[in-house]
Formats: C-alpha cells, structure tokens, sequence
C-alpha cells in the first residue's frame, strides 16, 4: 500500500520535474525569438516608412520660352543663357497652370511645386537651346507636401488647420491626379544631391561622401598603428609593468563610451591643434582613436594564431627576430588583420556621437571633395532628418538608413569573404 | 597642394630609395669589401632619414599653417574705432573674400585689404611649404648618405628604428588615455571654477541658462546634475530589465538546449543586432515604440509624454541583448563539462542543471556581463538623443520624458561653443562623470570575469 502512494508521489514528482525541464526550455526559446522579432520589427519599420523615398512626385507643367519674358534672343551667348529670366517664365506658366486663377489662387498653386522648380526650367533649356519661343510640357518636381499626399504619408482627413496643405489646395492636386498631370518616378535626387532644407530635393550623396571621406581618414590612420601596435605587443614587447599598462589601457578604451571621445576631439584637437571644424580630417581622427582598441585586439588574435614554428623555422636559418616577423608572421596574419580592420571601419561608418561634438552636425547644402572641407556624415544625416519637423523627411531618414545598412552589409560581406578566402587552419 | 606633396613625397620615396642602393654598391665596390648588410638595408636607411623629418614638418604645417596666418591677418587687422567685431565671423569673411572674389562687393575696404593679405600669406606659405620640405629630405638623405660605409651595420640601425616605430604606435593608446583624462579635467576644473562641485553633485536643479551677452536678464543658471543622473539611471534600469532576462535565456538556450544549426543561424543573426547603428534605434524608438509607449501608457490611463524614459530604455534594451548574450554564452561555455555530467549523472534534469549546478557557478561571469552591458548602456547616447528627451525631471516614472548624462553633453555642445560659459563647460564635467562611471564599472567587471577564467582553467 504504501509503496504504492509513494511510486505514485514519485511519478507525479517526475512529472511535475520534466514539465518544469519543458517549460524552462520554452522561456530560453522564447526569449531567443522575441530577440530575433525585434530585429525583424526594425528592419520591417525601416522599410515599410523608407522606401517610399526612392520616389518622387513630378508634375506636368507647360512652360512658354518667350523670348521676350526671357530677355534673350536665338542667338544669345551661353553667358547669356545662363543669365536669362526663367523665374518670369516660371511665373508665368504656375499663373496658367489652371485656367482662370485668382491672386490668392495662384499663390496656393505656387505651393505646390519644389523651389528647385526654377533650376529645372532652366536647365531644359539650356540643355534644348532651340525650345525658345515655344511651349513646352516639363516635367517638374512637385513640393514636398503633394509628394507625401499621394504617397499617403499625410494624411487628409484631419481638420484644415493641421494640414500643409489647404483645401483649395487637396482639390487642385486631385484634379492633377485625374488629368494624369502628375506622376510618380524614381528619385535621382536622392542619391545625387546633398541635404536641403526641402525634404523633395533632400539626397545622401554629400553625406555619403563625407562618410567614405571619414572612413578613408580612420583606415589611414588606424590600420598602420593597429598592426605596429599588435606587433609590438604580441612578438616584442618585453614582459614588464609598461606593457601590462598598455595592455591594460587598451582593453579599458575599447570600453570607452564614444562620445567620450568626441570630447577628446573637441577638447584637444579642435581648441588646441586648432584643426578644422566639421571636417572628415577631424572626425576620422577621433574615430580612428575610438577604432583603434577594437583593431588592435583583433590582429592580435590573427597574430597570435599564426603558428610559432614559422617563426622558429626563420630564426632556425639565420633570419633576425624583425625579418622573422615582418617576412613570415605579418604576411601570414594579414587577412586576419584586414577582416579586423574592416569590421573596426563597420562600427566607425554607425558612430554618431563623437561627429556630433566635433561639428559634423553642421548643415552642409553641397557635395564635398576634400579631408578638410566641412561635410555631413551618413548616421549624422540620418539624426538631422529625425528631428527634423517636417514630415517629408521622415521617410528620408528611413531610407538614408537603409542605405547604411547595405554599406554595413557590404563592408562585413567583405570582411568574410577575405576570411573564408584567405584564412588558413593550422 | 594634397596632391602635390603626395607626388613629392612620392618621389622622395622612390629616389632616395633607389639613391641609397646605388651609392652602397658604389661605395663597397670602391673599396673592395662587402658590405655588413644587404643594399636593401642602406638603402632603407637612407629613406627614411629622408622621409621621417620631412612627414613630421609636413603634418605639423598641415595642422599650424591656417592658424599662424589667421593670427598674422587679425593681428594686422585695421579695425575702424568704435565698431565692434566677432572674430570668428570676421575671418569666414575675410576667407570667403580670399577662396572667391566675386564675394567681394560691397565689403568694407578693411575686408578686401585683408582678404588680399590672407591670400598673399597662403602663397608664401604655400611656397615656404615646398621648399623647405624639398630641403629637409635633401639634408636628410645627405646625412644618411654620409653614413653608406660598407663597415656600417645598417641592419641593426633598421631594425632599432622600426623598434622605435612600433613602441610608438603601441604608446599611441597611452596617448590617447593621457588626452581624454587631461581635456576633460582641464576644462571640467574651468567649469568647477565658476560652479562649486557640491552644487554639481548633490543640488536637484539644471537649469543651464547663462546669460550670454551681458546686461541680458536671465536666470543665474543652475547645474545640479542628481536629475541627470537619476535619469540616466532610470533609462539603465529599462534597458535591464528588458535586456538582462532576454540576453541570459537566450544565452542559456544557445548554450545548451539548441543543436548546433540553430546555433549556427542565430549567432550571426544576433551579432547583426549588436552591429546595427545606435542611431538606427533611435529611429526606431521615435518612429515605432514612442507612440506604442504613449498609446499604452494613455489606455492604462498615465499621461505619457512622446518621448520617455520607457521608450528609450526598450529599445536600449534590445541593443545591448547580443552583448550580454554572447558575454554570457561564452561564460557558460567555459563551465567545465564535469559538473554538468555529475549532476545529471545523480538524476538531474537540464532545467535543474542549469539553476542549481551551471548558473551558480557562471555566476561571477554572469554579473560582470552586466556590468560590461550597464556600462555600455550608461555611455550610450544616439537613442536616448532622439528618443527620451532633454528636459532634467527628477522622477521615477518611466512614462516621463527624462534626461540623461550623454543628452545633456550633446545639447551642451550643439550650436554655439563659448568656452568661457559654464553651459559648455558643464559638457566636459558630465563627460568626466560619465568616463569615470564607466571605467569603474569596466574594470571591476574584468577583474570578476578574469578571476572567474582563472578558478575554470
């Protein structure tokens, strides 16, 4: 009898054990997922909110190249050309752009076009000199509010003081949408220009540039110095309390918070080397500080996994400990060291804080060229666009980041395609 | 002027290199002895006495030249009586009148005079620039050349220099060190000059508002940091709680529940987590878990502001998941596989293992993962940037916008930088917080996680 109660205790105590086994496995699993879903939860809101910015909106616009509303002739120089009265025209073709406007009509209508709408007419005719005294219909990029209507971004059933645009102004673009005057296309400018203040001309390329320029500065510096630095370190560097120090200091600045170091850039080498502001010179630098610590133990590790006996063999036929080094261990090392510094270059491209502090927040309308002129970086871009009140720049800052993500991906993809290719298992 | 001192220094490469060869050979032939080292060696001997002199005077142009010519056009500056003038607008103007002389109409004659001054110095410099680098890798390579004997061990002297070059770059780390500890004590003493350090450590108040011109009316400013630092604390805790229960079961699970092709797909998947950009968080914690926190917060009826500490701590919380993660994974991993196999071996399941036998003795691990992950959620700075706000609210509700230590140095230095304004200043003295935190939580959680490896190996 008793033996009985107690088997059956037992029983149900085991199952009570493996179901607390099952349950314990389902919360890891669980939490795994729910990890896993958040990254999926952000790439999709990315996307769902970006990708709309690869469009722009264009609206069909008949413009009349009089030669008199111009002030040029058939023959005019190309000085000339350029100095031409293409506001007038464009004045004239916003005032016909539906018939009979009134005054106050034709300012509504006026806010339906980019400011950029002036360049275009322009530009065609400069590119197509033979359209004087004709009319024409351009194709020209509407404002930032109509675009976000039609993409369905705004929104049109709040109360007329909420919105951008009026009500005189929702039926005028309905009535493009009807006459098939407007269309949506893809948007060059958002990969050729530089940030605007008008999210419909608004593009990545000078923060793109300023990026590679930044990266280009934070390669220069840190690839050399990492690999001197781990060098020294791991074939070298004498057993005593120095190099304990600077192993030490290493591993504690790779903990460093980066803004950290943007106080460093702007404390040291902006008020005291007095290097330029806002410039990629001075952001690569301090990222390259920051960088450094993660590169330095990565090519420690690719160091250190070259085997001794290739170093042995050299010194064995009466190379000297340098040759041993730089004419087997480094070469040997080298892929590793490179997939090190690229994956260290990965982590500079998504700093923010430290070009923050050093001034790269700075709005910079052109493309730059050049180290030492001020320039925008892409995750700094992204920050602006942000905080940016104006709706049209939501979606450029999701598509902006999308833009990263596939140059971070790019850069890793590379970092494991040397690895795969070059590595070697000893 | 970039391009031009690449193809100089370019060339001094290539000629001084191909120089130290010829002339060794020469030399040793003239004499009818070997040389003690292989040409190579002369002839790196002779590069770099040409090249190292001439890239540190390079560099050190390349940093001091505008500002020696900018003091020089100032100084020299005929400023008319009475007018006042802001000397950093006043050189963009006269540079901008220097790079394009079409911005030159309508600007003072002073402006134009010392435009065509700016101009005139860069020209010299410029030229200033070429020749003496030209002479200094002449004068270098002259003094190496003097030392291509064949009885010359140019190999040691070599392999003695990359030595040089080499501890160099190791120092560079030191240097790095030695320039954050100076700035930020050097200014954060400028800032506890004008605000007494007790005010800054225990007051509850921050308001930063100086008075920047003078005879403006304004509140003294105020720069209690304890609402700094409890917001700081309080988005910390956020990302804790979310992070702390999600890193250490998915660790757990990957460690030892899951085959290895599971483990296999959702490492890499997770390390894509750690490597996505803090400012791509933001976004996300603006864009998508801002408004969710508001709605939540509006249903169970809180009055939630749209940016929070709620937020911001989620979405800090997801961030440092893969790093407590793989910390914890690794830590678990090194658990010797015999405690694990006794205690399965006296009837044990895998839960019980787990709780009874691994987590105790991962514990020192465990806790020093935190603090890695507490102190890389206490420097971090994009998200809570763009998602929790800036004004200083002494709170604990999470639902309120909150402040913390990296928002405050980053409004701080947004705009204008006067460095003789203790709301600049206070920057810097945050800042010395923030790396003193930090470095504190940082090397404590080494020495467990070092002390831990140790009992296990």
């Amino acid at each position: 009898m008793n033996n009985s109660i107690a088997k059956e205790k037992i029983v149900s105590l085991r199952k009570k054990r493996s179901l607390e086994d099952m349950r314990f496995k389902y919360y890891g699993f669980t939490a795994m997922c729910l990890s896993l879903a958040v990254l999926v939860f952000l790439l999709y809101t990315i996307f769902s909110k970006g990708y709309t910015a690869f469009q722009k909106t264009i609206v069909l616009l008949e413009v009349d190249y009089n030669q008199e509303v111009l002030k040029l002739t058939p023959d005019s120089s190309d000085e000339d050309k350029e100095k031409g009265k293409f506001f007038r025209v464009k004045k004239q073709a916003i005032e016909n752009f539906f018939p009979d406007l009134s005054k106050s009509d034709i300012k509504l209508v006026k806010k339906l076009f980019s400011i950029n709408v002036d360049k275009e007419i322009k530009d065609y005719f400069l590119d197509n000199p033979e359209v004087i005294n004709t009319k024409q219909q351009i194709w020209v990029t509407a404002h930032s509010d109509v675009d976000q209507l039609l993409k369905g971004n705004s929104r049109r059933d709040v109360p007329e003081d909420r919105r951008k645009l009026n009500d005189i102004q929702l039926s005028y673009v309905d009535q493009l949408v009807e006459e098939n005057r407007v269309k949506q296309v893809f948007n060059n400018f958002f990969f050729t220009k530089a940030d605007s203040r008008h999210p419909e001309i608004a593009g990545v390329a000078g923060s793109f540039m300023g990026s590679l320029f930044t990266l280009f500065t934070v390669f220069i510096l840190s690839f050399p110095i990492a690999i001197g630095a781990s060098v020294y370190l791991e074939e070298f560097a004498p057993k005593n309390r120095i190099t304990e120090l600077i192993e030490v200091n290493i591993s504690n600045l790779a903990a460093v918070p980066s803004i950290v170091f943007g106080l460093l850039g702007l404390g040291v080498l902006l008020n005291v080397f007095g290097l330029p502001r806002s410039t990629p010179l001075v952001g690569g630098s301090v990222l390259a500080l920051m960088t450094l610590p993660t590169i330095i133990i990565a090519c420690r590790a690719s160091l250190k996994a070259v085997p001794p006996s290739i170093k042995e063999g050299a010194l064995a036929v009466g190379a000297t400990k340098t040759q041993a080094v730089f004419h087997h261990v480094v070469p040997l090392a080298l892929p590793g060291t490179l997939t090190g510094t690229i994956i260290g270059l990965a982590q500079a491209l998504g700093e923010t804080a430290p070009l923050i502090m050093i001034g790269m927040i700075a709005f910079i309308p052109n493309i730059p060229t050049g180290l030492t002129e001020p320039s925008a970086a892409l995750p700094v871009q992204i920050y602006l666009w942000v905080e940016s009140a104006e709706r049209g720049f939501q979606e450029k800052s999701a598509a902006a980041i999308m833009v990263i993500l596939i140059f971070l991906f790019m850069m890793n993809a590379i970092a494991v395609f040397l690895r795969n290719r070059f590595e070697r298992k000893w | 002027m970039f391009f031009w001192s690449l193809v100089l220094i370019a060339v001094g490469i290539f000629s001084s290199f191909i120089y130290g060869r010829s002339r060794i050979n020469l030399n040793s032939k003239k004499q009818g002895t070997k040389s003690k080292s292989l040409p190579t060696y002369y002839a790196q001997y002779v590069l770099i006495w040409c090249l190292f002199p001439a890239l540190i005077v390079y560099f050190s142009w390349a940093i001091f030249q505008e500002q020696i010519i900018q003091n020089i056009v100032i100084s020299n500056f005929e400023y008319i009586e009475g007018a006042v003038y802001n000397e950093g607008l006043l050189l963009a103007e006269i540079r901008n009148v220097a790079n394009n002389p079409s911005f030159a109409d309508g600007k003072s004659i002073e402006i134009i005079n010392a435009a065509a001054h700016y101009s005139s110095l860069r020209q010299i410099s410029q030229i200033s620039f070429y020749t003496s680098i030209i002479i200094i890798m002449l004068l270098g390579a002259l003094y190496a050349s003097q030392k291509l004997k064949p009885e010359f061990h140019a190999q040691h002297t070599i392999e003695k220099y990359i030595q040089y070059i080499l501890i160099f770059c190791s120092s560079v780390a030191i240097f790095t060190t030695i320039g954050i500890v100076f700035s930020l004590i050097f200014e954060s003493l400028r800032f506890f000059a004008e605000v007494s350090i007790f005010e800054f450590l225990f007051s509850t108040e921050w308001y930063p508002f100086i008075p920047i011109r003078e005879g403006q009316t304004a509140a003294e400013g105020s720069f209690g940091a304890v609402p700094i630092f409890a917001g700081t604390f309080l988005v910390m805790v956020v990302a804790m709680c979310v992070a702390a229960p999600l890193g250490l079961l998915t660790a757990i699970y990957l460690a030892e529940y899951a085959s290895q092709r599971v483990r296999k797909i959702v490492k890499p998947l997770l390390e894509i987590l750690a490597g996505i950009p803090t400012i791509v968080y933001g976004f996300f914690a603006f864009v998508s878990v801002a408004p969710f926190v508001k709605a939540f917060g509006q249903s169970i009826g809180i009055d939630a502001s749209p940016t929070s500490a709620l937020a911001a701590g989620m979405v800090m919380g997801v961030m440092i998941i893969p790093f407590i993660s793989s910390l914890s994974d690794d830590v678990i991993n090194s658990v010797p596989q015999s405690l694990r196999e006794a205690s399965l071996g006296i009837g044990a399941n895998k839960a019980e293992t787990i709780k009874k036998v691994i987590l105790p003795a991962a514990l020192p691990g465990i806790v020093g993962a935190f603090l890695l992950a507490i102190s890389r959620a206490i420097g971090e700075t994009m998200i809570v940037v763009v998602a929790a706000g800036t004004a200083p609210n002494l709170t604990g509700n999470p639902f309120e916008n909150v402040t913390t230590v990296t928002v405050q140095i980053v409004v701080a230095l947004i705009g204008d930088q006067e460095f003789d304004n203790p709301r600049t200043l206070s920057a810097f003295a945050l800042g010395l917080v923030l790396f003193v935190i930090t470095l504190f939580l940082n090397i404590i959680a080494l020495q467990i996680v070092k002390r831990y490896r140790e009992r296990y190996e």
